[in-house]
């Protein structure tokens, strides 16, 4: 239940009285259309985490990273470990 | 998918599972949270890849599992009233009421409909002004600014036909519950990543200091799942006890603030009765007086009786991580996602679903990871 999946924002309607702020996210190639009043950050070209119909977080890009930066760390961990024995 | 697939390439899962076996010298029981990272976890046989030494014990967090029986049991009888069109995520539907499911209910006539959010059900209500729409807002912490939002534009719009039954349940006070049992082999948890992304991660601070528990808040790939274990083992390793953040790609420590603000709102805080668990205090939301209105039980006075559980589900067990799914004598014979006894075995969340579900592929594949660019969820 706690589902949540992250797309690209394509496009954004701020809507005036009653409307929620929401725009057209694309899930690879699937797109729907996501409340986005929980993220008044989000621009266009955005990746937001979705769950059931409403944007939760942007995603962070360089966060994103940062576990790819530790495996190669450990690479790297592992080839002097290979040279020194 | 960009943000998923790179997180299941099986050359990094292998690589991590073996930074951690470097690292371990004694064993150690962890708790994964959240129903959707045990089915990861079940799924992609990432057990397997852990030392021996490591046991992953499977949480409370599948919110189908929690809702009592009498909620249930409520549902199907709101369901079954002509006038109304009960809308519902479609895990709840083959949830075992005392005597029959939502599935059974739709069978027999009943307008029950399966929405992907509630603003899909406030939609059903604006077109369908002649009747009464109920939404099942079930869920944990992930869920409930969806629900908030819902019931808060149905008052603004004066959409007064839309109302919610409202099951809500909130995850710290259970991992707390979990801490304070005599029998808990809980060690470290890595907590359920999607709450956090709305909680943040302020909450668990004072639970990681005064039970001197670690907990890593952990995404749901299965390198998300490694990496949480791999700091988890490493604090154990070292005797410390903290909070840390393995999901920063999507959770900030304070969370969503507007989200919470919505929740605060329109819901207040309840001591809540978990199916298998019992009540714990102020583990529960309710809608606050002034969204009263909006709250289904009340609008249809709808008595149900207390009924007892299946004395030979240990679904209570398994959801506190003290026993594991293939432990209960009914597993996979008496009890099975056709004809369950209880929950977890029908909820796409449930650990016995996910044991029923993937857990003989994992074995005859000789314990390796199994298709994990497959595992899309």
């Amino acid at each position: 239940m706690c589902l949540a999946v992250p797309g690209k924002i394509i496009s954004i309607t701020e809507e005036e009285n009653l409307g929620l702020r929401r725009g057209k996210v694309d899930f690879a190639g699937i797109r729907k259309e996501v409340c986005l009043a929980y993220t008044p950050e989000a621009r266009v070209g955005d990746y937001v985490l979705v769950h059931v119909g409403f944007s939760l977080s942007v995603i962070d890009e360089a966060e994103a990273q940062h576990v790819f930066e530790t495996l190669r760390q450990l690479d790297q961990l592992e080839e002097l470990g290979e040279s020194a024995g | 998918m960009k943000f998923l697939e790179e997180y299941r390439d099986r050359q990094a899962v292998g690589q991590l599972a073996q930074a951690i076996r470097r690292i371990v010298t004694r064993p150690w029981t962890l708790m994964e949270v959240c129903g959707g990272q045990t089915h990861t976890i079940v799924k992609t046989g990432l057990q397997d890849l852990l030392p021996d030494t490591i046991t992953l014990v499977h949480g409370p967090g599948c919110p189908v599992c929690v809702t009592p029986l009498e909620t249930i049991d409520r549902a199907i009888a709101i369901a079954s009233r002509r006038e109304v069109i009960f809308c519902s995520f479609g895990d709840m539907l083959r949830v075992p009421g005392s005597s029959k499911c939502l599935f059974d209910a739709k069978a027999e006539g009943a307008d029950v409909r399966i929405v992907y959010s509630p603003l899909d059900a406030l939609q059903l209500a604006r077109r369908h002004p002649d009747r009464q729409v109920v939404f099942f807002a079930v869920g944990f912490e992930t869920t409930a600014p969806a629900n908030a939002m819902a019931v808060w534009q149905a008052a603004r719009e004066g959409v007064l036909n839309f109302s919610l039954l409202v099951s809500h349940v909130l995850v710290p006070p259970a991992m707390e519950a979990i801490l304070n049992s005599p029998n808990c082999r809980v060690q470290a948890f890595l907590a359920a990543g999607h709450v956090c992304t709305v909680m943040g991660f302020e909450q668990y601070e004072p639970l990681s200091s005064r039970y001197h528990v670690p907990i890593v808040v952990t995404g749901f790939e299965p390198l998300d799942l490694l990496e949480g274990v791999q700091l988890a083992v490493a604090q154990l390793e070292d005797g410390r006890a903290q909070v840390e953040n393995q999901y920063a790609r999507a959770v900030r420590r304070s969370g969503n603030r507007p989200a919470q603000q919505r929740i605060s709102e329109v819901f207040e805080i309840i001591p809540c009765t978990w199916r298998g668990i019992g009540e714990i205090p102020a583990s529960g939301l309710r809608l606050r007086p002034a969204y009263r209105f909006f709250a289904a039980e009340e609008r249809f006075h709808i008595h149900v009786e207390p009924v007892l559980e299946s004395s030979e589900c240990i679904a209570g067990l398994v959801l506190q991580g003290q026993r594991k799914p293939q432990d209960c004598p009914a597993f996979g014979t008496r009890c099975t996602p056709e004809m369950p006894l209880g929950a977890p075995m029908v909820s796409s969340e449930g650990a016995c679903a996910a044991y029923y579900h993937y857990g003989k592929r994992t074995q005859e594949a000789g314990g390796t990871v199994v298709s994990i660019t497959a595992a899309g969820h």
